[in-house]
């Protein structure tokens, strides 16, 4: 890396640490809450409470028929929610439907369940070719969907977040809700990608 | 908050994807400043959120030659845009004290726990 590729993020920590110096001495922030906020989404809120949700769903019919009615409460009885938490909407995808999420204007994204969004999500490659080309796209995150399939983008925004329960894979029957959330990845749930089933274990 | 934070183990879920919740530190201290601002009602999200959603759009429609787009040098500048609309903070005192950090000795430490008397003007 070349000393003019580096300039402007060096730019950009000394703005973000001067703002924070001048927030701090008016009072109208404080280091702890800044922190706080950081580390809550750093190391304690991300896709494994996601994975709980659908696995749930996975394993108690009237947890589903409660989740898809109403997201935001059904996911809150798990104890998941907060800031970006609020108006979700689960869209349940089957061997005939397949939802994929993205927010064509910002990076809009279900932060309870699904903790920070990855920066291809809020890349403006992923965020408009989606919606022109998603088959194409989900073929490059190796998701072929067949010409039986429906695929429908779903655009989130402050007003309605989207939340995709992903098909549960065959082989599953027997496993726990506990080894079922395991199998559930971010990328399952923003709907690139199909839940892949359990490994097989060798002989 | 009272968690034990579980930064290696199964609680680690933001990086369980392969890929860290913010790339660099600076990207961090952006994030937890717009939302201790919201959460203390300072500013609003909602409006936050439009001046994000307009600093995306302008970089989109014309980006900078040879400038990288970066998502949180959008947040960093709708989050300067809210607070001097707000005249909380001018976009000018931004840019003295950023300035002033620029010609600190070298060596100086660029953690957050260091005092900031060197820095009053």
């Amino acid at each position: 890396m070349t000393q003019a590729d580096m300039e402007p993020d060096i730019d950009l920590a000394l703005r973000t640490e001067a703002l924070e110096s001048l927030l701090l001495e008016r009072g109208l922030a404080d280091t702890k809450t800044i922190e706080t906020f950081i580390g809550i989404y750093e190391t304690q809120v991300g896709p494994m409470n996601g994975a709980k949700v659908v696995a749930k769903a996975w394993t108690d019919a009237d947890y589903k028929t409660r989740l898809l009615q109403d997201g935001t409460t059904a996911i809150a009885e798990l104890g998941f929610k907060g800031p970006q938490g609020e108006h979700m909407v689960v869209l349940e995808n089957t061997p005939v439907l397949h939802h994929v999420v993205v927010c064509t204007l910002c990076s809009c994204y279900p932060w309870p369940v699904l903790g920070l969004p990855p920066s291809w999500y809020k890349d403006s490659a992923y965020r408009s070719r989606v919606v022109k080309e998603p088959r194409a796209v989900l073929a490059e995150w190796g998701t072929a969907l067949g010409d039986d399939v429906e695929v429908k983008v779903v655009d989130s925004s402050s007003e309605v977040r989207y939340f995709v329960l992903p098909e549960r894979p065959a082989g599953t029957e027997s496993m726990s809700e506990e080894e079922l959330a395991a199998l559930v990845t971010r990328d399952n749930m923003v709907g690139v990608t199909r839940v892949a089933g359990p490994a097989v274990t060798a002989p | 908050m009272t968690a034990v934070l579980d930064i290696d183990g199964v609680a680690s879920p933001p990086r369980q994807n392969g890929e860290l919740v913010f790339a660099e530190p600076w990207e961090g201290r952006a994030f937890g400043l717009a939302m201790a601002l919201t959460d203390a009602g300072v500013v609003s999200y909602d409006v936050f959120r439009d001046a994000l959603i307009a600093k995306i759009g302008a970089w989109e429609s014309a980006p900078p030659e040879g400038q990288d787009y970066s998502y949180y040098r959008c947040w960093l500048q709708a989050l300067e845009q809210v607070l001097a609309d707000a005249q909380l903070v001018a976009p000018g005192d931004v840019a003295a004290r950023a300035a002033a950090f620029a010609v600190r000795p070298a060596g100086h430490d660029h953690g957050h726990d260091h005092d900031h008397d060197a820095h009053h003007n």
